[in-house]
């Protein structure tokens, strides 16, 4: 019996291996396995006043603190019912279109790019190709001092709170920005021109994708939820339609649709439902780039990123140039007993947090589910499904492959590992 | 060749323990300074950024993290053994970090409450700082570390002296850039006095009360601000959860609410 074993996956955000074992040359199983410490994020949520959720699930993530902050103001402003004015929601699109271009950035040109180059990885790159990884890290340093801006720090932002934030930016000082967003922009255009020049290989899923349906632009938060197979629902209905399960050798668990079984989200996802949401700008660069809807080759999620990392761009520069830094900072939550549902999209995926709370406002009930969970089958799936390529390619070759389908995923392993109440408990 | 050019290069490695990846997302963050870093240095392991894996000894292991498996208990001493220096970045290797909540709390509980099968899950009961298990070199504190005193400790132990951190409070980082004092002047509970330097004071000029996230400075009056916070009619649970979150055990933060329980 042959074994593909990768003791350690590189270059993902996180702690994870895999294991593929074939009997004869068909696959017997693929296991997936995050070995990522688990620190209980739901437990110790229990007991904590609701306003402390932005800043405390921030920190299961270093890479996308922002989509944690969003998906908790979002959750507990459901269930307050407080109403967001539109400078606010402004402003909270604008903070998460600069994590967008940082973790897209870092996944294009610092994770992603090697494999299809043949590296081991962004440092290894920038012998042959100084310049690229340059412009790389031009635009996710325009990301990062976008969130910087607005947030105060890259890494887990302080300005964010429930309600909105602690003080506005003076638009004096986002306007600043905006020469050098339009420059990395250019350069995120060009990038993809030249990322449309790997080589992909021919692998095409018929994934069920599932993403956030923008009312008006590319959704970044919201609270309808559709896919490409009639999935079509509202935040609140979240726990009905998906359920967790939890394999022994993962710490992490596995979403599926209740009714189908396993999907992805993501930019894939995103970019296949909100095409038309696109501005002309990054719809235009992905027509170019011959990228259309249904893009179902996984290996193709580079390209979205770099158009998804357009997209932001163009919808941090309209927003900075209508922003005028008039309005409270926040609005002010009345504290009482309820249960709130929030989604928004990460840069991975889709993050759902719920929370129930009580009249003093203190957490009695925490869920959260990052987008890896959601995609941990489907990337399971996809090693299924490459497997006997592999038996042709020597153990090297073999291993950078596998490596390679996973991190079409850009799987961040660090939010995987911190999970949710299972449905097998609920029932 | 020159004696210098005949020099070995300096060999950094970067390890992950229990962590949310954002301190050594802040060496990638260093984004004008890492390629001009990587052509000085030799970085050797750093898997969240190469496959590329040349083993020990190191001459800087930089270790992010805490200590919450018996796995991991037994891996952070190998690597003690392989590097010359060990320097802890961030709230997790220094203090436990956030996770070191469930040092106050039943882990057993807690994996049931995340958990369907808490069996399969390894844990140990406590989450601990890197020191508290193996000889540490330099602590660089912060809920993330702050990227430009991260390049000043590489810097520092590449040329063999030591990093310029200073260990004060954060009101005199306010004091230097010149902003008002948000709870003298404006009423807003703040942990400034007792939270160690380094973010370069961002909450107050936000207006925001510091939360703490560099943890204790060298020598905090706990009891003394919590004196002033009830003056500002803040109620003694919100006090006790504000020093319970990132550093929450950072002896100075737990050993103050361990003694206020004591006289109640």
């Amino acid at each position: 019996m042959k074994t593909i074993k990768v003791e350690y996956l590189a270059r993902v955000e996180g702690e994870g291996a895999l294991r593929i074992r074939f009997r004869g040359n068909a696959v017997r199983d693929v296991e997936l396995r995050i070995f990522e410490p688990p620190r209980f994020f739901e437990a110790f949520l229990r007991g904590r006043h609701c306003a402390e959720a932005p800043d405390m699930t921030a920190r299961i993530c270093g890479i996308c603190p922002v989509a944690y902050q969003m998906s908790a103001c979002a959750a507990m402003e459901d269930g307050l019912a407080l109403s967001i004015p539109n400078h606010i929601r402004d402003l909270r699109r604008l903070i998460y279109c600069g994590e967008w271009i940082e973790s897209h950035a870092l996944h294009m040109f610092m994770l992603h790019a090697p494999d299809f180059l043949g590296f081991d990885g962004a440092l290894e790159m920038a012998r042959t190709h100084r310049d690229r990884l340059k412009a790389g890290l031009l635009i996710k340093s325009a990301g990062n001092e976008l969130i910087r801006a607005v947030g105060g720090r890259e890494v887990h932002p302080i300005n964010v709170r429930l309600g909105g934030f602690y003080s506005l930016p003076p638009a004096s000082e986002l306007l600043a920005l905006v020469p050098n967003l339009a420059s990395a922009r250019d350069r995120a255009l060009e990038a993809l021109e030249w990322m449309t020049s790997f080589d992909f290989p021919g692998f095409e899923r018929d994934y069920e994708f599932v993403a956030l349906r923008g009312s008006n632009s590319y959704p970044f938060m919201g609270r309808r939820l559709i896919s490409n197979k009639g999935l079509d629902i509202v935040a609140n209905q979240y726990d009905e339609t998906f359920e967790e399960r939890q394999v022994p050798y993962s710490n992490a668990l596995q979403s599926a649709i209740r009714a189908r079984g396993h999907y992805v989200c993501g930019p894939l996802s995103r970019f296949n439902l909100n095409f038309d949401l696109l501005s002309p700008t990054a719809a235009e660069a992905a027509r170019r780039a011959r990228v259309v809807p249904p893009c179902r080759n996984s290996f193709r999620s580079i390209l979205v990123r770099c158009i998804e990392t357009i997209e932001a761009f163009e919808q941090a520069i309209e927003i900075i140039e209508r922003y005028d830094g008039a309005g409270p900072a926040y609005v002010e939550a009345d504290v009482r007993a309820s249960t709130g549902y929030g989604l928004s999209e990460a840069p991975r995926g889709t993050l759902y947090h719920r929370y129930r709370i009580d009249d003093a406002g203190l957490i009695t009930d925490a869920t959260i589910i990052p987008p890896t969970s959601q995609n941990q089958a489907s990337m399971e799936d996809d090693l299924r499904e490459i497997a006997p390529r592999m038996l042709a390619l020597d153990h090297r070759a073999a291993t950078r492959l596998a490596e390679h389908v996973v991190r079409n995923h850009d799987p961040c392993i660090s939010c995987a590992t911190h999970f949710l109440n299972l449905t097998m408990e609920r029932e | 060749m020159s004696a210098r050019q005949k020099q070995r290069r300096a060999r950094l490695a970067v390890f992950k323990f229990a962590s949310c990846d954002g301190c050594q997302l802040s060496l990638l963050d260093c984004e004008n300074e890492l390629l001009t870093l990587s052509e000085s240095i030799d970085i050797a392991y750093f898997l969240e950024a190469t496959r590329k894996a040349i083993r020990g000894p190191y001459d800087l292991a930089l270790i992010e993290g805490s200590i919450t498996t018996p796995h991991d208990a037994e891996r952070i001493r190998r690597v003690r053994s392989e590097s010359r220096f060990l320097v802890t970045i961030g709230a997790c290797a220094t203090s436990g970090g956030i996770q070191a909540l469930r040092n106050f709390g039943n882990v057993r509980e807690f994996a049931s409450i995340v958990y369907a099968r808490p069996e399969y899950i390894a844990t140990l009961a406590t989450s601990t700082a890197i020191g508290d298990h193996v000889a540490v070199d330099f602590e660089l504190r912060g809920c993330p570390i702050n990227k430009r005193q991260l390049l000043e400790v590489i810097s520092a132990f590449i040329a063999r002296r030591s990093p310029t951190i200073p260990a004060h409070s954060v009101c005199v980082e306010c004091k230097r850039r010149g902003t008002v004092c948000v709870m003298v002047a404006g009423g807003t509970p703040c942990l400034g006095p007792i939270t160690h330097a380094g973010c370069g004071a961002i909450c107050p000029s936000f207006a925001r009360g510091c939360y703490g996230c560099y943890g204790p400075d060298e020598a905090p009056n706990v009891a003394s601000l919590m004196t002033a916070w009830t003056q500002l009619n803040r109620p003694p649970d919100a006090i006790a959860r504000v020093l319970r979150t990132f550093n929450a055990n950072a002896p100075a933060f737990r050993n103050a609410l361990t003694h206020e329980n004591d006289q109640s």
